[in-house]
């Protein structure tokens, strides 16, 4: 700890952060997990989602983009918080058509993950939007079904920032705002299998898809069947 | 002293693919320590097609799709005191729901039918026509999880919930004693 370090609570457990450093960071290094959907190591911040909600002082907060601050208390795990991060996870499975049954991301994905890790499992009271979009399996490695993006931008950044690229971007405003191609379609574009964009750890969901490796760890032996999401940075903590 | 009455069970598998019933099989032979609990009244595993008394759990399998899946969930909600939603199907429509969106047409329900009785590669349909017998129930425009239609107490994910999910849930629901899944638990496939 240098004298520059500061440090705040976590629902009452001290924390030290370094100058400038979010509170999330702070927090995956102490080895609490806040949870996150639009934010993933090694991109840029976005602050888009908002799962990552936490009040500091009361008030909320984005922890993904959110500067630690010397002495602020910050609540992560209680019900109300849980609550408003379980109702955004909800409204994201119900803007897009997610049927995990058939999805080949089952038991790899992040946003279903999330929906296990805060028990997304009452009658919803939201409607299904249920759009109609597309699948566009031009590209000879890679499929894209829009049906699942949740608009997090992980791509966008990953393609832009990572590959040089710029494969992926936003379109439309608001509630319509949607993440295209730039081209007619993904053949029409330099996008490769290669690509840090088209890895299975930038999208979340199972949007971006690699042909022909969908199925080659069985569903239950996935990913979160290891542990819920959050399991690797909840692991550090010590005692 | 007599016995506790056994409490009441009824199940019925609407837009399913009866897996989630092959799944309450599941629990294997602790179906012998649940039958100790329970009496199934009106379900596919009696073959008792109506409700012979009024029961305290009403297990629905699928969602609705056609107007006798609504009305015979609405006949659960009435004769049941506590119903659950049983699988993805029930919850959210699963895989019949399909065909509300993802057939990139204004008019889903025809362009589904047209291909899989008319259109479709692989048909052998020496009528050439959709069935439109009047003794088939009428399809909704389009399919329907069971908690848009009635009021849905608990819900068990997955498709289908494993054996021990379900024999978990229905014990501790008998006792009183149902306070949420394990999260690991927790699947929708
Ligand atoms: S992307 Fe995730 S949440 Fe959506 S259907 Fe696939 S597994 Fe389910
Ligand atoms: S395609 Fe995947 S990574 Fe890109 S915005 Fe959609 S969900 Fe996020
Ligand atoms: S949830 Fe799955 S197993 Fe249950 S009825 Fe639907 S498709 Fe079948
Ligand atoms: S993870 Fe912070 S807003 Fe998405």
């Amino acid at each position: 700890m240098s004298d520059q370090d500061i440090t705040f609570t976590i629902d009452g457990v001290e924390i030290t952060a370094k100058p400038g450093q979010t509170i999330m960071e702070a927090a995956d290094e102490a080895g609490i997990y806040i949870p996150r959907l639009c934010d993933h190591e090694g991109l840029r911040h976005q602050g888009g989602c908002r799962v990552c909600t936490v009040k500091a002082n009361g008030r909320s907060v984005a922890a993904c983009t959110q500067p630690a601050a010397a002495g602020i208390a910050v609540e992560n795990e209680n019900t109300h918080v849980n609550k408003m991060r379980r109702d955004l996870v909800e409204m994201l499975f119900h803007e897009g058509n997610h049927l995990c049954p058939i999805c080949e991301a089952s038991g790899n994905c992040e946003l279903q993950a999330m929906a296990y890790r805060l028990e997304m499992v009452d009658p919803t009271r939201f409607p299904y939007l249920e759009p109609c979009r597309a699948v566009d399996a031009s590209h000879p490695d890679i499929a894209l079904d829009t049906n699942r993006c949740i608009s997090c931008g992980r791509c966008i950044r990953a393609s832009k920032d990572v590959d040089g690229k710029g494969v992926f971007g936003y379109v439309g405003r608001g509630i319509h705002r949607r993440v295209a191609v730039n081209g007619e379609d993904l053949a029409h574009t330099d996008a490769d299998a290669a690509d840090h964009a088209m890895s299975d750890e930038v999208c979340p969901v199972g949007c971006i898809i690699r042909k022909r490796v969908g199925f080659v760890t069985p569903i239950g032996e996935r990913e979160f069947d290891k542990g819920l999401i959050g399991y690797e940075i909840e692991g550090k903590r010590r005692g | 002293m007599a016995e506790p009455r056994k409490a009441r069970i009824a199940t019925t598998s609407l837009a399913g693919c009866f897996g989630c019933h092959m799944a309450i099989l599941d629990i294997d032979e602790r179906l012998i320590e649940l039958m100790k609990l329970v009496e199934i009244d009106r379900s596919p595993l009696t073959d008792i097609k109506r409700f012979t008394q009024r029961c305290d759990i009403g297990i629905i399998e699928g969602g609705c799709c056609n107007e006798e899946n609504v009305h015979v969930l609405r006949d659960f909600r009435r004769n049941c005191d506590v119903l659950i939603a049983i699988g993805q199907c029930a919850i959210m429509g699963g895989l019949p729901v399909m065909r509300n969106a993802i057939m990139h047409s204004d008019a889903p329900l025809r362009e589904c039918l047209e291909e899989a009785y008319i259109t479709g590669r692989y048909i052998r349909n020496t009528t050439h026509d959709i069935p439109n017998d009047p003794a088939l129930p009428l399809l909704l425009d389009e399919v329907y999880p069971c908690s848009e239609v009635v009021e849905i107490d608990y819900q068990i994910p997955g498709c289908a919930p494993t054996g021990d999910v379900i024999y978990e849930t229905l014990t501790s629901l008998l006792a009183g004693k149902f306070h949420g899944f394990d999260r690991m638990h927790i699947k929708f496939d």
